[in-house]
């Protein structure tokens, strides 16, 4: 599971206010290379949550992307734009859980596949 | 040289798992129908709801890849067997998908809200009982309550939630899902549609059809441009007309 992916998935718990983002508990971390493509990135740059990407890409051992939300400009910058694809794409949960972080529900992530099949109490 | 889709030897296979049969492959064959026009559209993010074996989200990734800027795919199944023989099929192909095993979308729906610019749907379209909808295993891939529309109308809004302004959706139906009822709901919503692929095997009658939304400027699932502004009415009209006809065959 990319970090792209975690960026998007909120928990979908019945009731649940605040289901975003999702504690990432690690595991197992694999990297894995992707194609540089600025054009996806420039693109994705105003819908990625910023804070959720760059604490969990920390809490995924890589610490290089600022903690605030970068000004727009800074897609201008290749060093940004190669850091930003990596905590994007080539960070892998391979193995670990997502939290739901208002009822601490545990949504299991085994190889790189998160389940969010909810019980039926919870639907 | 032919355009790549996935290989059935490479498709992984699994006994809860449904296999590609007619119906993914006429899928497919829509994609590739319309190859050029997914390439020109230059979707940001693909995504299959109901991935099975992964067999058309391969094919689909297969076919977005000979360009440079290739899309990020999503695919989902609500079977734990079928996402885990999704990620074995991908890999076989050298493809990447980011899969999730949940229900329809759920889960995604919030965060990736208007951004699917391209979405492919073989859902369990099967007419059966209602109580056989929603088995976590191989049924869920077929099964699909009254006149087989159980899990087709709670599909539909979700893709209606998750397509971009530009976001196509290619879906699968059986003629006795009555696909012509399903494209007026469509169109209630501000969508055309137009048939893809059409296929008569010796059971059943598919057609894949593609939905687009429908704004002043744009018509025709991105063949805009030099169409006259009366032209929506003429694709409804043609449209209505290969469906009655086909639900007139289905009748005899």
């Amino acid at each position: 599971m990319r970090l792209l992916t975690h960026n998007m998935l909120s928990s979908n718990i019945k009731g649940v206010i605040n289901g975003f983002p999702l504690r990432i508990e690690v595991e197992k971390v694999v990297e894995k290379q992707v194609d540089f493509n600025p054009d996806f990135l420039k693109n994705m740059f105003s819908k990625i949550d910023w804070k959720a990407l760059a604490d969990a890409s920390k809490i995924m051992g890589y610490a290089e992307l600022p903690e605030e939300v970068p000004d727009a400009s800074v897609l201008d910058s290749d060093e940004f734009l190669q850091k930003f694809h990596h905590a994007l794409l080539e960070l892998h949960l391979e193995e670990g859980a997502l939290v739901c972080p208002e009822t601490g529900r545990r949504f299991p992530v085994n190889k790189g596949i998160p389940n969010m099949l909810l019980h039926e109490d919870e639907v | 040289m032919p355009p790549r889709i996935a290989q059935i030897r490479l498709v992984k296979s699994h006994p809860h798992v449904y296999a590609p049969c007619d119906d993914s492959y006429a899928l497919v064959d829509a994609l590739l129908a319309d190859r050029k026009k997914l390439i020109d559209h230059n979707p940001t993010i693909c995504m299959e709801v109901g991935c099975g074996s992964g067999y058309v989200i391969t094919s689909l990734a297969l076919i977005l890849k000979s360009e440079s800027n290739s899309p990020h795919f999503f695919a989902t199944d609500i079977n734990p067997h079928a996402t885990r023989v999704t990620r074995e099929t991908l890999e076989a192909h050298g493809v990447h998908a980011e899969i999730v095993t949940t229900n329809i979308a759920s889960g995604l729906e919030k965060r990736l809200a208007g951004m699917v610019d391209v979405m492919v749907v073989n859902p369990p379209y099967v007419p059966t009982p209602e109580e056989e909808v929603g088995g976590g295993g191989l049924s869920a891939a077929w099964a699909g309550g009254e006149n087989g529309r159980s899990v087709i109308d709670k599909i539909l809004p979700v893709a209606d939630n998750l397509l971009s302004d530009k976001g196509w959706l290619y879906m699968l139906f059986l003629a006795a899902n009555d696909p012509l009822q399903i494209c007026l709901e469509m169109r209630d919503k501000g969508y055309g549609a137009k048939i893809v692929v059409q296929r008569s095997t010796e059971e059943e009658t598919l057609h894949v059809i593609k939905f687009w939304r429908e704004f002043d400027n744009q018509v025709d699932g991105g063949e805009a441009g030099s169409t006259p502004k009366s032209a929506p009415q003429r694709g409804w009209d043609f449209i209505f007309s290969q469906l009655s006809r086909l639900s007139f065959r289905e009748m005899r």
